[in-house]
């Protein structure tokens, strides 16, 4: 049985008090919970502090370049479909520098979980704005504060029918640990938007901001099958912020839709010679 | 040689230039002739003038050639741009559709469109009436042309076949009874030849990566790249291929990485500006030692450039792209079967080494259909490079990138065995874990650089084409290999003392190989198909072996003999 052990306790680079420990125990805990081996697992992550999460961990790792999770996590998924893909980036990764790639990942639909480490700031590089940091705030480089309509990922997701799309808060592991099981045991692509404070550079979007705003849609019998109400509810932002799974939709994987991969996974395929001369001579 | 005609059919892009030159191509191969074909275009699905040129003959050619003797016009643009080339050759039109003033040339009449009306019912068999009036003037066997248009209208049914048959003969018996006396292009008497492929470079290094067993490709099209993904997705399915569209570049080439990781033999397809935005990945698959085959068909740039044209000028961009250094590799391949025989190359040496491969092409060699001996397939074997499941479950620890004395780290994939498999675009230790220590940072430097070694010597030295020892040496690289070989043999015919040394292994550089090749006992003439003779440098930078002349060519256009002679003279190196 695998267990927390096996994922290993690893020491970080991160500031005491970062939002990413919590997701970093969530992640472990939800493969654990789902008995995934670490050898089953691989995560592809970005550049950015939440890139470096899959160190911390024993698990197959693709640290690649930043915005660039979802490339090679679908070309991962395709080539080996057995392996449990994950990705993780931070908000600058995800929806600034990635932000063509979530948009068409959505629309393929490859079996991967993505998460996102949102703390509405740009941590590695000291505090500049992030596509999801709040208007009006003020920053080393946004002067006068931000000016820019922040980016809502769930709303985003909704409007392009993501097969699924919740939202967790790093404050609260537990309810977390649920999302990412779930999100994970879904066949489809699966985004997973995370509230996470950044103690070092985002001193508006703290813990006790985030604790006063958050509140569980399942505790409210909300059932995410409805993409207009999901819609409607990944536009609440403010006094009351809601968290969980918004919406979630059974579609063809992209994997599903590939004839190469009917019979095991793409690499384990053999190639026959005799198919080559046949190519070979329609061309005499 | 009895027969060397130069064929044009030209017109607007959508009258069928295309249909009317693949089907004659096609007719002239499968009757034992040798054959080159070429396409000139615009980068539009509709109008303006386009062309597509025909050699055939009835001994081996590599090249077109700047003679013309048959000119097929579709509209009188083509009378007007080509009839000066024509000398004494001829042309085929339907002056119904065709308005022409000048009438000083040998010109037959054929009424294309009411032919195909009265046969079809409608214009769109205009293209099969003119092939087989062609084939007609040449006096050419007409059962061969009936066999391809069976094949080629296969899918749409019997109706379509017989009515295209009809259109073919009809074509065939007009220019036949009006004209068939008069041509003196006739190839009744050619016999039946040896039985060649007839192939162009694109499809050729498809069917290189097929052989090769490529499993994965994501490109984002763009020409003059885009055959090569075509025709890989064509046969997708039946060779257990997946080829998907990626939503830009850069996604292109990091899907090829991610399945490369995984264990997939993956390539990417792409043009100058694609390649622009793989930069940074290409620098990925360096760091993470991750192998990649990367398809660069050259156009004219920079930026959108010449979209539909040739040129050789991304040789260097190639050569350094992406921040920081690392080893890669770099082939250029001279005709569609050494496409073949190198695309399969470059998969097993990005395999071994675990690097990036290029393959170099341009538009000229991507859209050239040439006549080929059968490629063998059993020549190309497939080697991974991969730790068995024996070797990996009898070892205690792994480590992706091991520091061994050739550079080269045992390579596992993720999910083969108990063991994970760490790769880092950060500097990174054995594990693949984070490593910003200057020790780690000069063994990991030392151990990429050292697999430069091993590929230096898999290089193979330059062909050398004609006498081993002449006056002037022609120094060339890639697709120019044939106009530059016919070259050779036209002005040593007329007495002159020419040889060519011809690259298609072209990075890292094996120095030892090229100078024992290189004698310098006459002119050395580089020639390139840009404006800064890019190759020349590489040659000198890397071998130490400076050329005294550079030829070069950039409005666009492919190499010729003629070209190349007259370019010569005008140099005084003949």
């Amino acid at each position: 049985m695998v267990t927390m052990d096996d994922y290993l306790d690893i020491e970080t680079e991160w500031c005491p008090g970062c939002g990413n420990f919590a997701i970093l125990k969530a992640i472990k805990k939800a493969l654990v919970n789902l008995g995934k081996e670490p050898n089953e697992v691989l995560i592809v992550s970005g550049i950015g502090q939440a890139g470096k999460l899959p160190h911390y961990m024993k698990c197959n790792t693709f640290n690649g370049l930043h915005g660039r999770t979802l490339p090679p996590a679908t070309g991962a998924k395709i080539a080996n479909h057995e392996l449990t893909v994950l990705t993780v980036g931070g908000d600058g990764d995800a929806y600034g520098e990635g932000g063509n790639h979530i948009i068409h990942a959505i629309r393929r639909n490859p079996n991967i979980t993505t998460i996102v480490n949102d703390n509405q700031i740009y941590g590695l590089t000291k505090g500049q704005a992030s596509p999801t940091s709040e208007l009006g705030m003020k920053t080393k480089i946004q002067t006068h504060g931000v000016v820019n309509t922040p980016l809502n990922p769930l709303a985003l997701a909704i409007s392009l029918d993501c097969s699924f799309v919740a939202r967790g808060y790093a404050g609260n592991i537990e309810h977390l640990t649920g999302i990412l099981e779930e999100a994970i045991n879904h066949q489809g692509f699966a985004l997973v938007d995370i509230l996470q404070p950044c103690v070092s550079f985002n001193k508006l979007n703290t813990f006790k901001w985030y604790a006063e705003r958050v509140y569980r849609l399942d505790e409210e019998g909300y059932v995410p099958d409805d993409r207009i109400t999901a819609f409607k509810r990944s536009l609440e932002w403010g006094d009351k912020i809601p968290i969980g799974i918004f919406y979630k939709k059974e579609k063809t994987t992209l994997e599903d839709g590939f004839s190469a991969l009917k019979e095991g996974t793409l690499i384990s395929r053999a190639k026959d010679h005799a198919l080559v001369d046949e190519l070979i001579d329609s061309f005499m | 040689m009895d027969h060397d005609i130069n064929i044009r059919v030209g017109g607007e892009a959508g009258q069928g230039i295309q249909t009317i030159g693949l089907a004659l191509a096609q007719t002239f191969q499968k009757s034992g002739l040798y054959v080159f074909s070429t396409q000139y275009y615009l980068s539009r699905v509709r109008g303006g003038h386009n062309y597509f040129q025909i050699r055939v003959s009835d001994s081996p050619i590599k090249a077109i050639s700047d003679r013309l003797d048959l000119l097929i016009a579709l509209d009188s643009a083509s009378v007007e741009k080509h009839m000066e080339e024509l000398n004494d050759g001829v042309v085929l039109l339907d002056r119904e559709e065709v308005k022409i003033t000048n009438d000083n040339r040998q010109i037959f009449n054929v009424p294309f469109q009411k032919i195909a009306k009265d046969i079809g019912g409608s214009k769109l068999y205009a293209s099969t009436v003119a092939t087989g009036a062609v084939l007609g003037l040449l006096c050419c066997n007409l059962k061969v042309l009936e066999d391809i248009l069976k094949d080629t209208f296969a899918k749409k049914g019997e109706d379509i076949i017989n009515i295209n048959i009809k259109a073919a003969r009809a074509g065939y018996e007009y220019a036949q009874e009006n004209y068939s006396a008069k041509c003196k292009y006739s190839f009744e008497k050619v016999e039946q030849k040896t039985k060649t492929m007839l192939i162009d470079g694109n499809d050729a290094v498809g069917l290189g990566a097929l052989a090769a067993g490529v499993q994965f490709l994501a490109s984002y099209p763009m020409t003059p790249s885009t055959g090569v993904m075509n025709y890989i997705a064509a046969h997708a399915d039946k060779f257990n291929v997946v080829v998907e569209q990626a939503e830009d570049e850069i996604s292109a080439l990091n899907m090829v990485l991610g399945a490369s990781f995984a264990g997939a033999r993956a390539m990417t397809t792409t043009s100058g500006g694609g390649f622009c935005l793989m930069a940074e990945a290409l620098g990925l698959a360096g760091m993470t030692e991750t192998p990649a085959v990367i398809f660069l068909g050259q156009r004219p740039g920079p930026a959108t450039g010449l979209p539909t044209m040739t040129e050789q000028g991304d040789l260097l961009f190639a050569l350094h792209a992406a921040q920081g250094e690392f080893p890669r590799c770099i082939l250029a391949p001279k005709t569609p079967d050494d496409a073949f025989y190198l695309t399969a190359k470059a998969f097993n040496l990005a395999d071994k080494y675990q690097i990036p491969v290029f393959i170099m092409s341009d538009q000229y060699l991507a859209d050239s259909q040439f006549t080929c001996e059968r490629f063998d397939a059993s020549k190309i074997t497939i080697d991974r490079h991969l730790l068995s499941d024996d070797e990996l479950g009898s070892m205690e620890t792994y480590k992706r990138y091991t520091i061994t004395p050739d550079g080269i780290s045992p390579r596992a994939l993720p999910g083969q065995s108990k063991h994970v498999v760490v790769a880092d675009s950060d500097e990174h230790n054995e594990e693949g874990h984070i490593d910003q220590t200057a020790d780690n940072r000069i063994s990991m430097m030392e151990k990429r650089m050292r697999k430069l070694n091993g590929l230096t010597k898999e290089m193979e030295a330059p062909e050398v084409y004609g006498p081993h020892e002449a006056d002037v040496t022609l120094v060339g690289w890639g697709s120019s290999y044939s106009p530059l070989t016919e070259t050779v043999d036209l002005l040593n015919k007329e007495g002159q003392s020419l040889n060519l040394i011809h690259f298609n292994h072209i990075f890292p550089m094996n120095k030892e190989a090229i100078r024992s090749i290189i004698l310098k006992k006459g002119t050395t003439v580089c020639v390139e198909s840009n404006a800064t003779g890019q190759f020349a440098k590489i040659l000198k930078t890397e071998a130490d072996i400076p050329v005294d002349m550079n030829l070069l060519r950039y409005d666009g256009m492919p190499f010729t003999s003629g070209y190349l002679i007259r370019a010569l003279r005008e140099k005084k190196v003949i």
